[in-house]
C-alpha cells in the first residue's frame, strides 16, 4: 500500500514536536495559561469547587485572590454563580473534575449558561480513564456526549499541553460557553510550540492514504503510535487531531474519508455520543466510508494505572493498529 | 424610609392592574400559571415601584439593579410589571406563551425588554443572582440584585448551596423574596414536602432573614429598606402570601397553580378585580 499526499491548501498541517518526548498534563498547561490570561485581562474571574490544587487554578488564585472564588464542594451552585458573573460582563473560568463539572452540573450548564449563551468556560480536568486509581466514580467517560449535545456549547479536547494552552487562550477570546476537557496524567507533547489552534479546524498530524486515524485528547499520542506500528508494516495512516469537536472540521474529515477510504476514531470516552459519532455524523450526511470507533463500549472503568487502563480497554497504540488493519480489510 | 400615601396608592393600583393583566394573559394563552403571580402581585409591585432601579433610561447601564424571577412559572405578573414600567409593549402581553413572542412561558433573557435572566428550572436562580451580586461587589458598584424564590423551590438543594456561598462571600447587595403560600403543584407544601421555617433556615445560613405578610405593602417596603441597609449579609424576606389572591375562587387552591381560566372564569375574575 502507498500513501497519497494531502494537497488542499485549506488543510491545517500541524507542526510536530521534535527531539526527546516531553510529558506534560494538559491540566498543567491550563493552570499556566490561566495565570497568564489573568495578568492580561481584568475581566477574567475563576471559580473552583474545592479542587484548585488538582485542577491547577490555585496559581491564579494566589496571584489574583480578588478574582478567584472557591465555591466549595457545590458544583451546581458554582455553575450558576459563574452564569451570574458572566451575565454582568465577566469572562468566567469554572473548574472541577470532569465528572462533577459536566455530570453533576449539567442541568445548570444547560439552563443558566447555554440557554442565555454566556461566557462561561468550563475547564474540566481529570477526564477519562487516565484519572487512574480513583476508579470509575471519577473516570468521566460521558462528558463529550453531554456537552456536545448542548446548543451554544463549544467542545474542545486538546491533545497535549501545547494545544491546551492554545485552546484556553481561544476560549477566553471567544464569546459564549466553552467546555474544555483536560487530563490528569502527564502525556506526550506531540505539537511544536508554534502550533496555532483554531475553532472548527482539525489538524493533520501525519500524512498517509491507507486509513485515517482521528483522535482527541490523550488518544492522539496513541494513534500516532499506532501509525508508527502500521508504517513498519507498510501501511501509511493519516492522523487527524480533532481537538475542536464542536464545531468539528467537516472538510478535513470528508477529505480524509475520500482519500483514505476508511476512518478509525479513538477517544477516552464512551463510543456513544463521543468523537466517533461526531465524525460519523459528518460522513453519513456526505459520503460514508467504513469506520471503526475505538473507545469505551458501554461499560464503566476501574482502578489502575493510566497506562494499564488504556491498554486494558484497547485504547493503546498497539490495539488501535490492530483495529486499523481490520478496518482496512473492510474497505470497498 | 416609609412609603408616601401617593406611593401606597400607586403600588396598590399597580398590583390590581397586574392581577388583571395576569388573568387576561393566562386566559389569552389558554395555559399558564395564574395563582402564583396573583399572590405575588403586592410584594412584586412594591419591589418594582419603590426599590428596583430599572427604567427605560437606565436599561443598558451596566451597574443598574438586577432582578431574577427564580420561580419563573409566575412570569405573567413579572411581564405585566415590565409593561407597567414601559419596558414591554402592552400589546405584547396578550401574545404571552405564543409562537414567536419574546414573552416565553418561562422568562428568557432579553436585554431590550429588561428581562435580566432565563429561568424556569427551579433551584437555579439564587446561584445566578449570587453571581451577579458578586460581580457587582467586585466592580465596586452600588447595584442591588433581587431574586424571587418560593417555598416549593426551597425543596431544591441548590438553593441551600447558594444560600451558603452568598453568606460566605458577604453579598449584602443580594435580596431574595420567598413567596411562601404553602401551595405547590401536587398540593399543600407542608404535606408534599415540608420545608419548615425558612426564616430560621436562612438565618442559620448566615442571612439577615425576616418574615412578612406579603400582602402588606408597608411591611414589604420596610423589609426591603432593612435589606438595603445590610452591609455584610444577604437578605431573605419570607413573604407569606395567599395563592390566587384577589380572585375568590382561586385563593388557596393548588388547582389554580397552573391552569388557565375559561371565558366565564376570566370574566368573573376580572369583575372581582375591577
Amino acid at each position: 500500500m502507498s500513501g497519497t499526499s494531502v494537497s488542499s491548501p485549506s488543510i491545517n498541517i500541524a507542526p510536530r514536536a521534535t527531539g526527546d518526548v516531553r510529558r506534560v498534563a494538559t491540566r498543567e498547561a491550563y493552570g499556566e495559561a490561566l495565570l497568564q490570561l489573568g495578568d492580561e485581562r481584568e475581566d477574567i474571574v475563576v471559580l473552583d469547587a474545592d479542587l484548585s490544587g488538582s485542577t491547577k487554578t490555585r496559581a491564579f488564585g494566589a496571584k489574583h485572590p480578588e478574582r478567584f472564588f472557591n465555591m466549595g464542594v457545590a458544583e451546581a451552585n458554582m455553575m450558576g454563580t459563574a452564569a451570574g458573573l458572566a451575565a454582568m460582563g465577566k469572562t468566567v473560568f469554572a473548574s472541577s473534575f470532569a465528572m462533577f463539572a459536566a455530570g453533576k452540573a449539567w442541568e445548570q450548564l444547560r439552563q443558566s449558561v447555554c440557554v442565555p449563551n454566556l461566557s462561561v468556560k468550563i475547564c474540566a480536568t481529570h477526564a477519562g480513564l487516565t484519572v487512574g486509581e480513583d476508579g470509575k466514580s471519577h473516570q468521566m467517560l460521558e462528558d463529550i456526549a453531554l456537552m456536545r449535545v448542548l446548543p451554544n456549547m463549544k467542545v474542545f479536547v486538546p491533545a497535549d499541553a501545547v494545544e491546551a494552552r492554545q485552546v484556553i487562550r481561544v476560549a477566553a477570546e471567544t464569546p459564549g460557553p466553552v467546555y474544555v476537557r483536560l487530563s490528569r496524567a502527564a502525556t506526550p507533547v506531540v505539537l511544536a510550540d508554534e502550533y496555532q489552534f483554531e475553532i472548527g479546524r482539525g489538524t493533520l498530524l501525519r500524512d498517509g492514504g491507507d486509513v485515517a486515524l482521528a483522535a482527541c485528547g490523550v488518544e492522539v499520542a496513541e494513534v500516532l503510535e499506532a501509525a508508527e506500528i502500521l508504517a513498519r508494516e507498510g501501511i501509511e495512516a493519516r492522523v487527524l487531531g480533532l481537538a475542536s469537536i464542536d464545531p468539528i472540521d467537516g472538510e478535513l474529515i470528508r477529505q480524509a474519508a475520500e482519500e483514505c477510504g476508511a476512518i478509525l476514531t479513538a477517544e477516552e470516552h464512551q463510543v456513544n455520543g463521543g468523537l466517533g459519532e461526531a465524525v460519523a455524523h459528518v460522513l453519513v450526511e456526505s459520503r460514508p466510508v467504513p469506520m471503526h470507533m475505538v473507545g469505551m463500549r458501554g461499560e464503566f472503568g476501574q482502578s489502575g494505572k493510566a497506562g494499564e487502563l488504556i491498554a486494558h480497554y484497547g485504547l493503546d497504540g498497539a490495539s488501535i493498529a490492530a483495529a486499523a488493519k481490520d478496518l482496512i480489510a473492510r474497505k470497498g | 424610609m416609609t412609603l408616601t400615601d401617593e406611593q401606597r396608592t400607586e403600588i396598590r393600583e399597580t398590583a390590581n392592574e397586574v392581577r388583571r393583566d395576569v388573568i387576561r394573559m393566562v386566559h389569552a394563552a389558554g395555559c399558564g400559571h395564574p395563582g402564583g403571580p396573583l399572590g405575588m402581585a403586592d410584594f412584586m409591585s412594591t419591589l418594582f415601584l419603590a426599590h428596583l432601579k430599572l427604567t427605560r433610561s437606565n436599561l443598558h447601564a451596566a451597574d443598574r439593579d438586577r432582578f431574577i424571577l427564580g420561580n419563573g412559572h409566575t412570569c405573567a405578573g413579572y411581564y405585566a410589571l415590565l409593561a407597567q414600567k414601559g419596558l414591554i409593549p402592552r400589546d405584547e402581553l396578550l401574545r404571552f406563551r405564543k409562537l414567536g413572542s419574546p414573552l416565553q412561558g418561562h422568562p428568557h433573557r432579553n436585554a431590550e425588554l429588561g428581562i435580566d435572566f432565563s429561568t424556569g428550572s427551579l433551584g437555579n436562580s439564587l446561584s445566578v443572582a449570587s453571581g451577579m451580586a458578586l460581580a457587582a461587589k467586585l466592580n465596586g458598584w452600588s447595584t442591588r440584585v433581587y431574586s424571587t424564590s418560593s417555598d416549593g423551590e426551597s425543596q431544591e438543594g441548590q438553593i441551600w448551596e447558594a444560600a451558603t456561598s452568598a453568606a460566605h462571600y458577604g453579598l449584602a447587595n443580594l435580596t431574595v423574596i420567598v413567596d411562601f403560600n404553602n401551595i405547590q403543584i401536587d398540593g399543600v407544601m407542608r404535606e408534599v414536602m415540608n420545608v419548615r421555617d425558612l426564616r430560621e433556615k436562612y438565618a442559620a445560613f448566615g442571612w439577615h432573614a425576616v418574615d412578612v405578610d406579603g400582602h402588606d405593602i408597608d411591611a414589604v417596603d420596610a423589609a426591603l429598606c432593612a435589606a438595603a441597609a445590610e452591609t455584610e449579609r444577604p437578605s431573605a424576606i419570607i413573604a407569606e402570601t395567599v395563592i390566587g389572591k384577589g380572585v375568590s375562587f382561586m385563593e388557596n387552591q393548588s388547582g389554580w397553580h397552573g391552569v388557565a381560566p375559561n371565558d366565564e372564569q376570566a370574566e368573573l375574575a376580572l369583575a372581582e378585580l375591577a
